[in-house]
């Protein structure tokens, strides 16, 4: 059965008319072409599917998109404004915390979500504020230097 | 000349990573695609009675359903790519791998249908609409055991379930004399657990074929897409390869796992011109537990001698080597020349046996995964090291010391013969522990660790590796086994204006290559990086490629860049000769362009590359066009070494390990771009770490997989590690033209002892002499062995 | 990974919501229990109720000589409170352990024990913190005690046509103290065991004690033989090594893969005295 939702998508209206089950992850990247959120896992546990749901960092994964009508989400595409990268991205770039880009997208928006209550995370903060975010290839390192990067830029 | 090589360059590729804009295959979306699911076995062994199809294939908006009946008895299903032979000669055992199960299911997550559908939703329902009979059978999942006699068969039509026996080394009398005349022998029994990849992206396949050029396209998870082309069209479909294009888009990891050829990679090709729509598949986590390769899963008894001196006199390993119920393409190659043939390590051991029986099992298959062999090599070695050393109540440092091989730089002096097979290119192994020393202030460790009081025990563990890498040359590999040559091709197409296309049969999926690569090319013509772009992973758009594994990518596929930038620069010195009224060999060439020795007369790259497009004042006999295609077949493996450290803590109360320092010196060559040889190094060193500590495969007795998922499987996450202490020597490949080694493996490869010794260590010093702790060494484990 | 389909309805107030309740219908909450089950398909409604829109259970306030947390409220509401750190500080600490920054963005205290999985934190804190959980149902509300809400493995007190409106918290005496400590499954990161002790002091000895365990048993349970004996007793380091002998009286131990029966036993017992320790 078709549920009509409305949905703010990194400041554009979107309206549409949906099954119940399809999840908030699966609207994104299939209705509204926005592959940028990522599917790692069938659990919750990976968070590559991360976006921002009303300014929290969410796993789009375990949400139904009807859910989220009426509520205004943030994707990886909606970070950088005019071109120009968000401090998270650019912290990503310089400081090489990214390799294959796939678990990207979701490790920014839980970071920036972090910057947002703790603006100056120690290390071990950054690291346990990861938990819920798995990369398989830089072994977290230059991940942690990045979100680091980013801090120092946006106090 | 070296604007770009050696400077920590940042990636080219990251923007669109940053913003959202990577293509992975599964965001690719064709006209009118429709989406596969694939019903597999829940059973580990069981035979087909029935499979009743006629529901599901009822439900609006499915397409298609497909059984192993659909496919004509001419496809047997994907092949091996590596052949290893018995020992008396006979030609290792080699079933067929059938795309969908036709009578008999070998592994939980055998593909037994394929639903097709307008959404994966519908594909999804009607999948649970299908009923399949099955009768149940025993299954067996340890390698050992499925060698035993009366253990359930994984091919009944195969005597028993050993896939092939393999010897390396010296005589096993002369091994076994050199031990009895030892002053010490180490002796141990291990397992050197399952592992399962976990490349972030769960592997993806889209299948096309169009009508109007009679043309297949596959759109794949992959890390060698002309090789995916090579083995699916010649050995599994049997189509021709010039009507297939594979792409390899953006792939989010690999390491190891999207080496090989996959069945649903050849099901969606084949039924996409028989359905006439495109059709995706692309796995859920949980299939991909079951699924993707897996790796390791060996179990081990070792034995190493040393005289009075503590030199090592001998070494004789077994090892029984799990291949799952089906051979992936390069399985048989890991416990063998990937393993056997690095078990000299950095000693000067004079007497090696190894011994190998790789067997079938009801699992999923076992391939090569980050380091490949190597890892298990390493662990073989170091772990029996570390413990000598306990026993012998010597310095595992200065055992090490003692039996390095001397240095040697294969240049003036020879490359080092070892005892099984593999001749060293060049190597200088005291540096890299004396620097790992310095760096984790050993002295001072030791007194913090023998004062320690604080109801934790302190332990340091070490590990010095070697890796073979390159996984080259073709005649090399041919004789081991390989049923592929092993080079790598690479054109530079250089446009009229001056700037410069390359293609490479490298696949980058999170390498760098496209910063690396661009780095020794606008180096080498002196011109800047932003007019290189680097090109990968389509089979229409690279003439031919090998694909990226075995750390190879920069000493084989950056190697063949080179010799094609320099067939374009010696035909651009004819050119630029002709426009300066020179000869060529009056010219020199610096920062992009030709000069007349000792004048300031000089024509620019970019002049010259005009001229060969618009050749009106010309050189004569010279063809216009400035384009070389060349392809690299080097002369060796190279080979990187390490010395790794780690230092833990454990609680004694409950066993739980704290990682507290890991420190990494490697020797990986000749360094192109420093920021990304560490990151290679930290993701590696993470997947070796995890090895030891967390990560481990489960199957029950009936061949369930227990913890296939994230849930209960432990990937290592960003809270389970300290920051990377890392530092390198450089001893360059004295036999390609960049002196580069590889990076990829090195931290997996190196990792995974250093821990286990280091938790060893800090069990005895608490008084509990233990030999091992099984991987993963879970706090349980640790704890149970604190309990004696 | 997708659910088998069902119809949606959004609910605006809790009315609405019972209302809507009915036969193959279940109640959707933050989801982070209930969709990954809808996903791995070991869960297949006709009908979710959504009350995730329902401001009136969201909030965390003052009720006096309790705090009252709405079924709604997320488990970073309930981190971030401050009068739960200053009344029942163990609220705080164990909502900062719960999943991640993400779930804890979405996941709710009454989504959680409603669910009732044996390895969730929860449990073990309400027991602990002798909390009264508040159920609407169409003729009304009820109040069930913590200690009679947790019955079973997945199992609780509510009943069909029941919704977890409010969670009361007493607020702690002077001379209280409250904290948790967990031992994690490693994956999944739940509770192999969680110890949620809350101690008031008469003086320089233990008034009374309420121990609550979770991920031991099949659901979570007092250690009142500990409680008992540690009352009228100081609470230092002889106390805690004499009295904490067997946290595990009277449960059935779980064993898996990651604990044995025998090791959760130990464990159970060394969290125990580490809670116990935190608070002497």
């Amino acid at each position: 059965m078709a549920n009509k939702i409305s949905i703010n998508v990194n400041g554009k209206m979107h309206t549409g008319a949906i099954e119940a089950r399809k999840l908030l992850s699966d609207y994104l990247r299939e209705d509204l072409s926005l592959t940028g959120t990522h599917i790692g896992c069938d659990t919750s546990s990976c968070g590559a599917c991360t976006i921002h749901l009303d300014g929290k960092a969410v796993k789009s994964c375990t949400i139904l998109a009807v859910q989220a009508d009426g509520c205004s989400v943030t994707t990886v595409e909606g970070l950088a404004t005019n071109g120009e990268l968000h401090p998270i991205q650019e912290g990503f770039k310089e400081e090489h915390g990214l390799q294959c880009g796939f678990c990207t997208p979701g490790m920014m928006m839980t970071a920036t979500d972090l910057l947002k209550s703790n603006p100056n995370p120690s290390e071990q903060e950054i690291r346990d504020a990861l938990e819920g975010n798995f990369c398989r290839c830089t072994g977290y390192h230059n991940i942690v230097k990045s979100i680091q990067y980013a801090a120092k830029k946006m106090a | 000349m070296t604007k770009y090589i050696g400077k920590s360059v940042k990636r080219l590729e990251d923007k669109r990573f940053l913003t959202g804009q990577g293509k992975y295959t599964d965001d690719i979306k064709l006209v009118n695609m429709a989406y596969a699911y694939i019903l597999r076995s829940p059973y580990a062994n069981a035979t087909i009675n029935n499979i009743d199809i006629s529901e599901a294939k009822a439900q609006p908006g499915v397409a298609a359903i497909y059984t192993g009946a659909d496919i004509p008895e001419s496809i047997a299903g994907v092949p091996c790519g590596w052949q290893v032979n018995f020992k008396n000669g006979d030609i290792m055992k080699e079933p067929p791998h059938p795309l969908l199960v036709r009578k008999k299911v070998r592994h939980v997550g055998d593909g037994v249908v394929m639903i097709v559908a307008d959404s994966r939703a519908i594909a999804k329902d009607a999948s649970e609409l299908i009923d399949i009979d099955y009768d149940i059978h025993d299954a067996v999942t340890d390698p050992k055991k499925a060698a035993e006699p009366g253990a359930p068969l994984v091919h009944e039509e195969l005597p028993s379930n050993v896939c092939f026996d393999w010897e390396l080394g010296n005589p096993k009398d002369e091994v076994a004399a050199a031990l009895a005349s030892a002053a010490h022998v180490t002796e141990l029994d291990f397992t050197n657990q399952r592992v399962v990849p976990n490349a972030m992206e769960p592997r993806s396949a889209i299948g096309h074929y169009d009508t109007a050029y009679d043309r297949y396209t596959l759109h794949t998870s992959t890390q060698n897409p002309h090789l995916t082309r090579l083995l699916m069209c010649a050995f599994v479909l049997g189509i021709p390869e010039h009507k297939v294009r594979v792409v390899g888009p953006d792939v989010g990891g690999g390491f190891g796992s999207k080496i090989f050829h996959y069945t649903e990679e050849a099901l969606v090709t084949y039924f996409s011109k028989i359905l006439g729509r495109p059709i995706k598949w692309t796995a859920d986590r949980s299939e991909a537990f079951l699924t993707d390769a897996h790796g390791r899963d060996h179990v081990t008894n070792a034995k190493m001698g040393f005289d009075a001196n503590g030199k090592i006199v001998a070494l004789q390993a077994y090892t029984y080597a799990n291949m799952g119920a089906y051979l992936s393409t390069f399985a048989p190659a890991v416990p063998t020349y990937l393993h056997g043939t690095l078990l000299q390590g950095l000693y000067t051991t004079p007497k090696i046996n190894v011994d190998v029986t790789a067997t079938f099992t009801h699992t999923n298959a076992v391939d090569a995964y980050r380091g490949a062999g190597r890892p298990e090599a390493t662990y073989l070695l170091e772990r029996l090291l570390d413990l000598a050393a306990l026993e012998m109540k010597v310095d595992p440092a200065e055992l090490r010391f003692k039996n390095f091989i001397p240095a040697f730089d294969g240049v003036t002096q020879p490359g080092y013969q070892t005892q099984v097979a593999l001749q060293y290119d060049s190597g200088n192994y005291e540096p890299v522990l004396k620097r790992a020393l310095e760096m984790v202030g050993y002295e001072a460790f030791r007194q913090e660790q023998a004062n320690q009081t604080n109801g934790k025990l302190l332990g340091i563990g070490f590990s010095t590796y070697i890796e073979a890498c390159g996984i080259a040359p073709s005649a090399v590999v041919g004789a081991l086994g390989a049923r592929a040559g092993l080079f790598e091709s690479a054109q530079v197409t250089v446009q009229p204006t001056g700037k410069v296309s390359v293609y490479t049969g490298s696949h980058s999926h999170g390498q760098g290559h496209e910063t690396t690569f661009a780095q020794v090319v606008a180096d080498k013509l002196g011109i800047p990086i932003e007019d290189v772009e680097i090109i990968h992973g389509d089979s229409d758009r690279v003439a031919f490629g090998m694909g990226t594994y075995g750390s190879r990518s920069l000493a084989v596929g950056g190697s063949a860049i080179v010799k094609s930038l320099e067939k374009v620069l010696e035909k651009g010195a004819k050119i630029a000769a002709h426009l300066l009224e020179a000869s060529a060999d009056d010219l020199e060439y610096n920062d992009g362009k030709w000069t007349v020795k000792g004048t300031d007369k000089s024509v620019a790259f970019g002049d010259v590359s005009l001229t060969a497009y618009v050749p009106h004042n010309y050189p004569e006999g010279i063809e216009p066009g400035l384009d070389f295609s060349s392809f690299y077949d080097p002369t060796n493996f190279t080979y990187p070494f390490g010395a790794h450290i780690a230092i833990v803590e454990i609680d004694k109360e409950t066993g739980a390990i704290k990682l507290k320092r890991f420190i990494a010196v490697d020797d990986v060559g000749n360094v192109i771009n420093p920021m990304i040889v560490d990151g290679q190094i930290h993701g590696g060193l993470a997947q070796g770490i995890g090895q030891a500590l967390h990560e481990g495969a489960m199957y029950d007795e009936d061949g369930q997989l227990i913890n296939g998922s994230y849930m209960d499987y432990c990937m290592p996450r960003a809270d389970d590690f300290p920051s990377f202490e890392i530092d390198r020597t450089v001893t360059p490949c004295p036999h390609n033209p960049l002196g580069v080694k590889g990076a990829g493996e090195a931290g997996t490869i190196g990792s995974t002892p250093a821990v286990v010794n280091a938790v060893i260590d800090a069990l005895w010093k608490g008084g509990h002499e233990v030999k091992d702790i099984k991987m993963p060494m879970t706090p349980e484990r640790v704890w149970n062995a604190m309990q004696d | 990974m997708i659910p088998t389909s069902f119809d949606y309805k959004k609910a605006n107030s809790v009315e609405e919501a019972l209302s809507m309740l009915g036969d193959d219908t279940q109640i959707l909450g933050g989801g982070h229990s209930l969709i990954p089950a809808l996903k791995l398909r070991l869960n297949s409604p006709g009908t979710l109720v959504d009350i995730s829109k329902i401001s009136s259970i969201k909030e965390i306030s003052d009720g006096g000589d309790s705090i009252a947390i709405g079924g709604g409220a997320t488990h970073a509401s309930i981190a971030n409170d401050k009068s739960l750190d200053q009344y029942c500080p163990m609220m705080g600490q164990a909502a900062r352990e719960i999943g991640d920054i993400q779930v804890r963005n979405v996941g709710t205290i009454g989504g959680s024990i409603a669910h009732a999985d044996p390895a969730a934190d929860w449990p073990a804190i309400l027991l602990a913190a002798d909390a009264r959980i508040v159920v609407q149902n169409k003729n009304g509300s009820r109040e069930i005690a913590a200690d009679q809400f947790f019955k079973g493995f997945f199992e609780t007190a509510l009943e069909e046509g029941e919704i977890i409106t409010a969670i009361h918290i007493p607020k702690s005496q002077k001379n209280s103290n409250s904290c948790y400590v967990k031992f994690k499954q490693p994956a999944s990161r739940f509770a192999i065991v969680g110890v949620a002790a809350a101690v008031e002091m008469d003086g320089s000895v233990v008034k009374s004690a309420r121990l609550g365990l979770t991920g031991v048993g099949e659901f979570a349970y007092r250690a009142t033989a500990i409680e008992n004996a540690l009352t009228g007793k100081p609470l230092n380091e002889t106390t805690i090594n004499e009295v904490v002998q067997n946290a595990t009286e009277n449960t059935n131990v779980m064993s898996d893969h990651f604990a044995s029966e025998k090791y959760r036993a130990h464990l159970a017992n060394v969290y125990l005295k580490r809670a116990l320790r935190k608070l002497g």
